[in-house]
């Protein structure tokens, strides 16, 4: 292999997202194959998203796709982490197509960030994952590393 | 090192000193049966004549890799005859039935179509795998649309180019040494990777480690069998011990190779202390460890003239080298006191009245009461690590005495039994004291404890006896003494054993803690 098995796909995705993307994602920047930022927002008027933009940020192995991507909320001034059962206060997302039992080579940077984005939708608890601030104060891993008992897929 | 089948026949000749306790001895029978039932209890076994065996120990059996090959094949050659499949498909059912050859024949003769299909062996068929060229094919994964790109498909019909099937394969099989259940790369397939198709896509070398790891499931997935942990040791142990019996027994096995576990949690022996308070307390020593750290230190200052003090070897017993005042190592206090109340040693007195009435005083007590413990936990934990030191010098030491006494290498090798007693008394006693920490006080701690004394006392003794200088060891008096106490040492060893495992079989410890693990609830969890 003379081109990285990332960089080839990952131009091709780049390609295009640059021309077009859904309603609601946005690309901050890729400056390189190893990581890019995105802006996903919430097109309907649920409440606990309204009028907010969230900043992911993902990070690709050499080997994406067959690995998947480290995909996690970013906080800045106007950029808050979205309250959601499955997102932990510092950014670190718990969704199994995230995960390697879970991730399909066949998904790419659009569709996690439209999963992402129906993810919020769907929701409608106020409320951090149970034991956000145990974890968030503890934990020292990267979230690849971490192994997520996925508390109900449905949500 | 050999030392535990030595070891193990020691205990043996102590057996005709147990209470008889045929009840709780699960006979070795031949052929273990691979019984599913689920409540194949540990006492429901037939005594076919078997040695009787201590409360404490277990039946279990030894496999060499082939031995475990060998299982596989006979299964999959019998599933292969009576239903008719190819060999590889019976493979893939039977590591989707987790090797439970009856339920699967049953479920398979009810309702074939649903069964291929739950095991990811979907009859829509697009004939046998192989690679192909599709002219206008576009790659999902790297989207690569090359004219005359090498693709492949398995049952599903889900393709995508070969360079790609190849990475997906080698991240599987090398990255998340997966296996028998790898699925078709497409989002929401659940149809398996056979041999067959895996051979033609892979290197040799990818092959020969995926089914390296197709061996391993067949141990990793049944319940009853599990790996020797001991690093490049392959052999396999079966034992019917499950885990919701975790908490009558310490189900506690040695391996051909010498390495002796627990089947319950795959750690070292621990017995007594049960597999659930093993966690308990290693997570709560691992969390206490700033609290421990200045205990578990290496030196300590004499008592009397305060200069420091660096223990080397074993034995508590400690000798000033400056003031020649003598002390006991753990509690600090004078060594001649512990020769008739060892006692205030190794039981801590429950504070109580006034001063636990005062939720300060009471955390400062139970701090009290856990460092006593961890204490002594830790004592023997680096007793024994040094007596592991010890025993290399130990050979040293043999050659030594055979020059200075004449005595043939089989009259010393009574340091050698020595040496494994106290290693393997130590270990005992170690856990002896998370035990201790757990257990709740009934009408049957204080025989616990006076067991639990006498050991620790004949083990100090032995210690200090071990470590006399060669001149003094050529003498046959010394000679006999440690012999009548290592194997003293290893009486003690098992009647401690024996007695705990069997109130601990009839459920008469009480605990302040639960003996089962609740399962696994929400939340993340670090990875092994
Ligand atoms: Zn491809
Ligand atoms: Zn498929
Ligand atoms: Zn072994
Ligand atoms: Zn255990
Ligand atoms: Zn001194
Ligand atoms: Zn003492």
């Amino acid at each position: 292999m003379s081109v990285p098995f990332a960089a080839k796909r990952l131009g091709k995705e780049l390609n295009k997202i640059s021309s077009s993307l859904p309603p609601g994602i946005e690309l901050v920047s890729a400056d390189n194959f190893e990581e890019w930022l995105l802006d996903i927002k919430v097109l309907d008027n649920n409440p606990l998203y309204q009028n907010q933009t969230y900043r992911l940020k993902f990070r690709f192995s050499p080997s994406y796709p067959i690995e998947p991507p480290e995909v996690v909320f970013i906080q800045l001034p106007d950029r808050p982490i979205p309250i959601h059962p499955h997102i932990y206060s510092n950014g670190i997302i718990c969704l199994d197509l995230l995960g390697q039992q879970g991730w399909s080579p066949v998904q790419n940077v659009e569709s996690v960030c439209m999963s992402l984005q129906s993810m919020l939708t769907g929701n409608s608890k106020n409320e951090r994952p149970p034991g956000d601030e145990e974890f968030v104060r503890a934990n020292t891993m990267r979230p690849k590393d971490i192994q997520f008992y996925y508390h109900d897929n449905d949500v | 090192m050999d030392t535990d089948d030595d070891f193990m026949s020691n205990v043996s000749s102590e057996d005709d000193i147990l209470p008889d306790d045929s009840e709780n001895d699960m006979s070795g029978d031949e052929d273990f049966g691979f019984d599913d039932e689920p409540d194949a209890h540990i006492d429901s076994q037939k005594d076919d004549g078997y040695k009787k065996k201590a409360a404490y120990d277990i039946s279990f059996k030894v496999y060499q890799p082939s031995d475990v090959q060998k299982q596989q094949d006979e299964l999959i050659n019998e599933v292969n005859m009576i239903l008719d499949i190819s060999k590889e498909e019976a493979a893939i059912l039977l590591r989707h039935f987790r090797w439970n050859k009856e339920r699967l024949i049953e479920d398979y003769m009810d309702k074939p179509s649903q069964v291929l299909d739950a095991a990811g062996l979907a009859t829509t068929s697009a004939g046998p795998p192989r690679m192909q060229v599709v002219p206008g094919f576009v790659c999902d994964i790297c989207c690569e649309d090359e004219p005359g790109l090498q693709t492949f498909a398995l049952k599903c019909g889900h393709r995508y180019c070969v360079d790609c099937y190849r990475h997906y394969l080698s991240q599987k099989i090398r990255g998340e040494g997966e296996a028998a259940r790898i699925q078709c790369p497409s989002e929401g397939c659940n149809v398996i990777i056979d041999a067959r198709s895996l051979d033609i896509l892979v290197t040799p070398e990818l092959t020969a480690r995926y089914h390296e790891l197709l061996h391993r499931t067949y141990v990793e997935d049944k319940e009853t069998l599990k790996w020797c942990p001991a690093p490049d040791c392959e052999n396999a142990i079966e034992c019917a011990v499950k885990k919701k019996d975790l908490d009558k027994v310490v189900p506690t096995v040695s391996c051909l190779c010498g390495h002796r576990f627990c089947f319950g949690c795959i750690l070292n022996d621990h017995q007594p202390a049960p597999c659930e308070l093993v966690k308990k307390w290693l997570k709560k020593c691992a969390d206490d460890s700033e609290t421990a750290n200045w205990i578990s230190a290496n030196t300590k200052e004499c008592p009397k003239c305060n200069s420091t003090i660096e223990k080397n070897g074993g034995c508590n017993h400690m000798t000033c080298r400056k003031c020649k005042h003598e002390f006991c190592w753990m509690c600090m206090g004078l060594w001649s006191e512990h020769g008739t109340s060892w006692y205030n040693c190794n039981r801590f007195e429950e504070k109580s009245g006034t001063e636990a009435r005062d939720a300060q005083a009471k955390s400062r007590v139970s701090l009290e009461r856990y460092l006593h413990y961890y204490n002594r936990y830790a004592n023997h934990e680096q007793s024994a690590r040094l007596d592991k030191d010890i025993y290399h010098k130990t050979e040293k030491k043999m050659v030594q005495l055979q020059k200075e006494s004449g005595m043939s290498w089989i009259e010393v090798q009574y340091l050698n039994s020595a040496s494994q007693a106290l290693q393997t008394c130590r270990q005992t006693l170690m856990w002896t004291y998370a035990f201790a920490f757990y257990l709740a006080r009934n009408n049957l701690t204080e025989i616990f404890e006076d067991n639990q004394k006498d050991l620790e006392m004949a083990v100090e003794a032995l210690s200090e006896m071990f470590e006399k200088p060669i001149a003094e060891l050529a003498d046959s008096k010394l000679k006999v003494e440690i012999m009548d106490k290592t194997s003293y040492c290893n009486k003690r060893r098992v009647i401690l054993l024996d007695d705990t495992a069997q109130n601990l079989a009839e459920g008469r410890w009480t605990f302040n803690t639960e003996l089962l693990g609740s399962g696994a609830n929400g939340g993340p969890s670090t990875r092994r």
